[in-house]
């Protein structure tokens, strides 16, 4: 059998862990390839000693059959092997030729740029794989997903016979997902072979052909995508049964808690983004906001939690007005918020999990006393919740940052569950983790939901938006366009709305 | 980790001075001067008796605070350029106090030493003000503020503590930190009580920034603002805090020159760089404040060795501040290997 | 990696060791200062060999082209003439810093020097402290007063060679506009500003003189700004009392004179003939210098001591007639005889009293209008 890329035993060992312990992966020619594993589990560190940026400790790569040392992505380059990065390398005020050709310029006789024959040959390789690239359009000016694009054109103009998409979806739209499927099948039939890491177990069975899944940095088997389901994968990956079906009985929707009444809003750059939106969530259901990215849900959540300001309008707590009230005022009064940007928000990285378990309560007694911080109490209650939430981390006294996602946000969730805010928002809670994550996040969604608590989900996956809530409103340019139930819809009827098209129920914003 | 971040910071200042006393050794071995005798008079010019001993140590003590005003802003992310200007501000009011006031001991003393710290963090509450307010960066107002403390007390020196001379009166003995029992222990060295007020500031520091909220919110702020907004903590105000506290700091700095050094103030020619010694201090001491101690008792004896090399062994002047910035280059550029080593950990995982 | 520590760790142990080897060769030839401990005696001066002297700077330096410069350059002449050298009957300390000033002035204490100046007023206090404290050691400030009876305090009439130079300056200029920068603003500089002053004026009362103060004996970048923005506004002769500050106007004179060659533009230096400070070219820049001889006092003193005849507790002031403040004529081409016979002729008049020379603001103001 032909294998383009075989990674045989490899072992790579940092100071105190073992990220990739004795794994095997063979690429067969023309095939795409499946690397799934958790966050965490080892998968870019493995394909970071495919393309050369880390020495494995032990272990055999061979390309075409031959014994390779791949010490530099250069080297990686010149075998044909080319990575489409999670984050995008491109230079934004080039454009798609320049950012192509960027340390590997063309020259003319005299020396200069020869970028006419550049943008021919761009052109020639996106009519080729049916990219639709617009080799002189300049980057800041191209969508998320054209972008992408110009990274896979990167690596085919510099000869890539083996392409790695580091989870190539986490950043697109659903219409732009089932784009990106069909360029990797393109791709394919021109005799490309691909590994996509992911962590999606539906982008797996919709367009691979084997799948390898490593989990905690030992490879577990790679398996025929025919031959087996997405639970089977899931417990693969995990090592436990995972159910998909977030099982949930009827909500039981009661009081009106949170009330937001013809809401204005500006942006950072001082753009109207909520344009007099209404929104009501009741205690006892989970209402989505379904939307695009930009459609102004950021800018929704920041007014009802009091990081931004809003223009006019206004926001009601179980009937008290909290509308420009400053974040702790919001807090004390009975939000609970799940930031969408963990990192950015959620956490000081460089305080312990104690430390950030009681980020928002560390003034108040028992956790501090006249001002004087009580550590033993803080920390017996970061030990708890740790306990209670299944956060994975040595010791309370880690640092945050040591966390993986996912146990970052069961840390975050546990705070803020724990507080027991009546109105819980969750933005774009489980972006980022792996079906284990999501599973328990999901669960402890419609456990708060079950208390009688109102939650209010943001998410910008469909799936999620259609398994937990119980209403669905779907914003639209700063507003809310329409307000569903998810048994009567379906992603293709979202996916419209969310584009802003009319249908017959839009314009119900109750 | 944590275990093993905190013996890095240990060991990396350590090995720095090592390698910067080391390079200054191969300077003066290759421009013809003996090291051995170079570092021996060094040694004599800080330890050698009594005398230097005492000197030694006053010329600690103010570093030592400096250090703390510069370590305590970065706590909560703020660069404070504007110790020197503290200082200043700190050193005049402390000596303002000193000379127009009678009062016994028991109030006159403390009552100079608030002052100096107070005047100290009103020139650092200004540059907070207008970071948190206009987001003006601190480091271009607190440099502007040292050439506004260092010509204000000049004039004030000149025109209202005294009619156009170069310094002011001795302060009231009720107001000074000089202690001729200390100064008769180290024969007559201008040693003062001040050091314990150091080493007091240095433990209010610590208690500050790792058993208090203000010093949670502080270093959360100094972390991650976004969180600390998200949180509820008002990001402006602390700071604006951060910096009164820092410049507070360096305003008793300025004091302990003021009561205790010199017991008067003169019309300064240039900056005294205590402020800007303070950079290096909480550089090399990790803006850890016991490591502000110890990077300041460091450069004490740095400093007033160095004054001894010459006499004692022939090596110029020069070569001394040559040693003193090769070791700052050495912890600088230390810092600059943590920090990618630490980079390259995280990208690691 | 941890190998890697490691082996820099041994690197580092085995230089060291080198070093500590090479250093061990050359110990014998010892420094020096200690041995002489057995000379405790102060202040007795039976063989003139045994005498010693030294001096602190202030924060200029010793090669501060100025002042401090001069005070050492006088204290090897003494040296020189007695046979001794450096580090071995005579030296100096260099101060960084005004709290250098104590440790330095402590450890030639202790280093049994007999006579110890202090180059400058800003040593005023530590000067007086040190000679209460130390009886059996002789003391000499320059430019400021103490009060000791083993401390002699050594002062020069820098109004009156200022106003000789003022002289000459209005003599100069073709523009009737001078400059004067200042170190720091204080009485003793204010002698010279006064002085400066009254000089001009004398010769021609239309002349304005442009005060400046830099606030500093040290920034020569902030001297340089001040002379950039005189020399733009038709100043064209610029006298600096400012110690090192002063090499920025230097600079900038050069600069200009450098850039336009026939472009008459001139500085006056201070305390020393400043003379190579002005070469550019075939130019110099240097009018003239306002000279004062703290080489001739140093020397004089130092002497004097050593002969047992120590002016304990007196307050020298040299002036023209001690021969103590000059007016160089060194730029031969710039300082015609016109120029040279006018500066004796008011050299004469102050000397015979008829002219009494200002040495503060408020006394300017009453020669201004008198005049």
């Amino acid at each position: 059998m032909d294998y383009v890329i075989e990674m045989l035993n490899i072992r790579k060992e940092f100071p105190g862990i073992v990220a990739n312990d004795n794994i095997n992966i063979q690429l067969k020619k023309g095939e795409i390839h499946a690397l799934l594993g958790e966050n965490g589990a080892g998968k870019s560190t493995l394909m970071n000693v495919l393309f050369g940026l880390y020495q494995p400790e032990k272990g055999q790569i061979r390309v075409k059959g031959e014994t390779v040392k791949i010490t530099n992505p250069n080297i990686a380059n010149d075998l044909g092997i080319g990575m489409v990065h999670q984050h995008f390398m491109l230079v934004e005020p080039f454009t798609v030729t320049q950012n192509i050709i960027l340390g590997n310029e063309p020259k003319t006789k005299t020396g200069r740029i020869n970028i006419k024959k550049a943008e021919q040959e761009i052109q020639e390789l996106s009519d080729r794989y049916g990219l639709k690239v617009d080799p002189s359009a300049k980057i800041k000016d191209i969508s998320v997903g054209m972008q992408q694009r110009v990274e896979i054109l990167k690596t085919l103009y510099r000869g890539a016979e083996v392409l790695i998409f580091d989870e190539p979806t986490a950043v697109l739209t659903p219409q732009e997902i089932t784009e990106l499927m069909e360029i990797m099948r393109s791709l394919i039939k021109e005799g490309k072979s691909i590994i996509l890491i992911t962590h999606k177990l539906k982008e797996i069975m919709e367009v691979c052909d084997r799948c390898t899944v490593i989990r905690k940095g030992k490879g577990i088997g790679t398996v025929d995508v025919k031959n087996t389901n997405v639970n089977e994968l899931a417990s693969l990956m995990v090592g436990r049964e995972v159910s998909f079906e977030t099982e949930k009985k009827p909500a039981q929707p009661k009081d009106v808690v949170l009330s937001v009444k013809d809401l204005k809003v500006k942006d950072a750059r001082k753009v109207d983004s909520v344009k007099e939106l209404n929104l009501e969530v009741r205690a006892g259901e989970i209402v989505g906001i379904a939307g695009i990215d930009g459609n102004g849900q950021t800018e929704l959540i920041e007014a009802i939690t009091g990081l931004t300001k809003s223009q006019s309008g206004k926001i009601m707590l179980n009937n008290k007005d909290i509308t420009n009230k400053t974040p702790r005022k919001v807090t004390e009064s009975g939000v609970g918020h799940i930031p969408q940007d963990r990192h950015k928000y959620g956490l000081v990285l460089d305080y312990t999990v104690g430390e950030n378990i009681v980020l928002q309560t560390y003034y108040q007694k028992p956790y501090s006393k006249n001002t004087i911080l009580n550590h033993k109490e803080i920390y017996q209650k970061a030990e708890e919740l740790i306990e209670q939430f299944d956060v994975r981390t040595p010791s309370a006294y880690t640092p945050a940052r040591a966390l993986s996602g996912g146990n970052q946000q069961k840390a975050i969730i546990a705070r803020e569950v724990d507080r027991s805010p009546d109105l819980l928002i969750a933005a774009q809670p489980t972006r980022g983790l792996d079906v284990g994550a999501i599973e328990f996040i999901h669960k402890k969604l419609i456990e708060e939901r079950d208390k009688g608590k109102a939650v209010l989900l943001i998410s910008f996956e469909l799936d999620e938006i259609l398994d937990v809530s119980d209403r669905i409103a779907v914003m639209f340019d700063g507003k809310i366009v329409s307000s569903v139930k998810p048994e009567d819809t379906n992603e293709q009827e979202l996916g419209l709305l969310m584009a802003g098209s009319q249908t017959t129920k839009a314009g119900d914003s109750k | 980790m944590t275990s093993n971040n905190k013996l890095f910071a240990l060991i990396i200042p350590v090995i720095s001075v090592f390698l910067g006393l080391l390079a200054g050794a191969i300077i003066m071995l290759l421009s013809g001067y003996n090291p051995i005798e170079g570092y021996s008079a060094l040694w004599r010019g800080a330890f050698g008796d009594a005398f230097t001993i005492g000197e030694t140590i006053r010329r600690t003590t103010p570093l030592i605070l400096t250090g703390l005003a510069v370590a305590f802003a970065f706590r909560s992310g703020l660069f404070n350029i504007g110790a020197e200007g503290q200082v200043i501000v700190g050193w005049l009011a402390a000596v303002w106090v000193g000379l127009a006031i009678e009062a016994p001991m028991i109030i006159h003393l403390p009552l100079a030493v608030l002052a100096g710290a107070l005047a100290g963090g009103l020139w650092g509450f200004v540059p907070g003000l207008l970071k948190a307010k206009l987001g003006v960066h601190e480091v271009i107002i607190t440099i502007m503020m040292n050439y506004i403390a260092l010509y204000i007390s000049n004039e004030i020196i000149r025109s209202v503590l005294t009619d156009h001379a170069t310094k002011t009166d001795q302060i009231a003995s009720s107001a000074s930190l000089a202690s001729e029992w200390l100064q008769g222990l180290t024969y007559y060295s201008r040693i003062h009580y001040g050091f314990l007020i150091a080493i007091f500031a240095a433990v209010i520091m610590w208690f500050l920034i790792q058993r208090t909220t203000i010093g949670y919110e502080l270093k959360a702020v100094g972390f991650n603002q976004h969180a600390s907004k998200y949180s509820g903590m008002n990001v402006s105000k602390n700071i604006i805090i951060s910096m009164v506290i820092a410049g507070g700091f360096a305003g008793l700095a300025g004091a302990m020159e003021g009561l205790g050094t010199y017991g008067n103030i003169h019309l300064m020619s240039g900056f005294t760089n205590l402020g800007f010694d303070g950079i290096a201090v909480a550089l090399l001491g990790a803006n850890n404040a016991f490591g502000v101690v110890l990077a300041a008792l460091l450069f004490g004896v740095l400093k007033e060795g160095a004054g001894e090399m010459p006499t004692g062994a022939g090596v110029p002047t020069e070569l001394v501040d040559i040693i003193i910035a090769l070791i700052i280059f050495f912890v600088a550029s230390s810092y600059i290997i943590r920090w990618a080593l630490l980079r390259f950990k995280k990208e690691g995982k | 990696m941890r190998n890697r520590k490691f082996i820099l760790f041994a690197l580092l142990l085995t230089i060291g060791l080198v070093l500590a080897a090479c250093g061990g060769g050359d110990n014998n030839e010892n420094a020096n200062n200690n041995n002489n401990d057995a000379s405790g005696d102060n202040g007795n001066n039976e063989e003139t060999t045994d005498f010693s002297a030294a001096m602190v700077t202030d924060i200029g330096g010793v090669d501060d082209k100025s002042f401090n410069q001069s005070a050492w350059e006088g204290l090897k002449a003494w040296g020189e003439d007695n046979g001794l050298s450096q580090g071995n009957g005579f030296d100096y300390a260099q101060s960084d810093a005004p709290e250098d000033y104590v440790p330095n002035i402590t450890r030639l204490v202790r280093d049994n020097y007999d006579l110890i100046f202090g180059i400058g007023f800003e040593l005023k206090e530590d000067i007086q402290d040190a000679a209460e404290k130390n009886e059996n050691t002789y003391f000499g400030l320059v430019d400021d007063l103490v009060d000791s009876p083993n401390a002699v305090s050594i002062t020069f009439k820098e109004h009156q060679g200022s106003f000789l130079v003022g002289v000459a300056a209005a003599l100069k200029t073709e523009t009737n506009k001078l400059g004067f920068v200042g170190g720091v603003d204080s009485p003793l500089i204010n002698k010279f500003e006064a002085g400066f002053i009254a000089g001009a004026k004398s010769v021609n009362p239309d002349i304005t003189v442009n005060v400046q103060y830099a606030e500093s004996f040290g920034d020569s970048s902030k001297g340089k700004m001040i002379a950039a923005d005189m020399y733009n506004n038709d100043i064209d002769v610029i006298y600096h009392a400012s110690g090192g500050t002063g090499n920025g106007v230097f600079n900038e004179a050069r600069d200009l004179k450098n850039a336009e060659p026939d472009r008459a533009i001139w500085v006056i230096g201070v305390d020393r003939d400043q003379h190579e400070e002005g070469e550019i070219g075939d130019h110099n820049v240097t009018l003239t210098s306002m000279v004062k001889r703290v080489d001739v006092a140093v020397q004089d003193v130092t002497k004097r001591a050593q002969d047992g005849d120590f002016p304990g507790g007196e307050q020298l002031e040299y002036g023209l007639e001690e021969n103590g403040i000059a007016v160089a004529t060194t730029n031969e081409e710039a300082m015609t005889d016109d120029i040279i016979s006018a500066v004796e002729e008011w050299k004469e008049k102050i000397l015979n009293g008829d002219v009494e020379v200002p040495s503060t603001r408020d006394e300017l103001k009453a020669f201004e209008e008198a005049l």
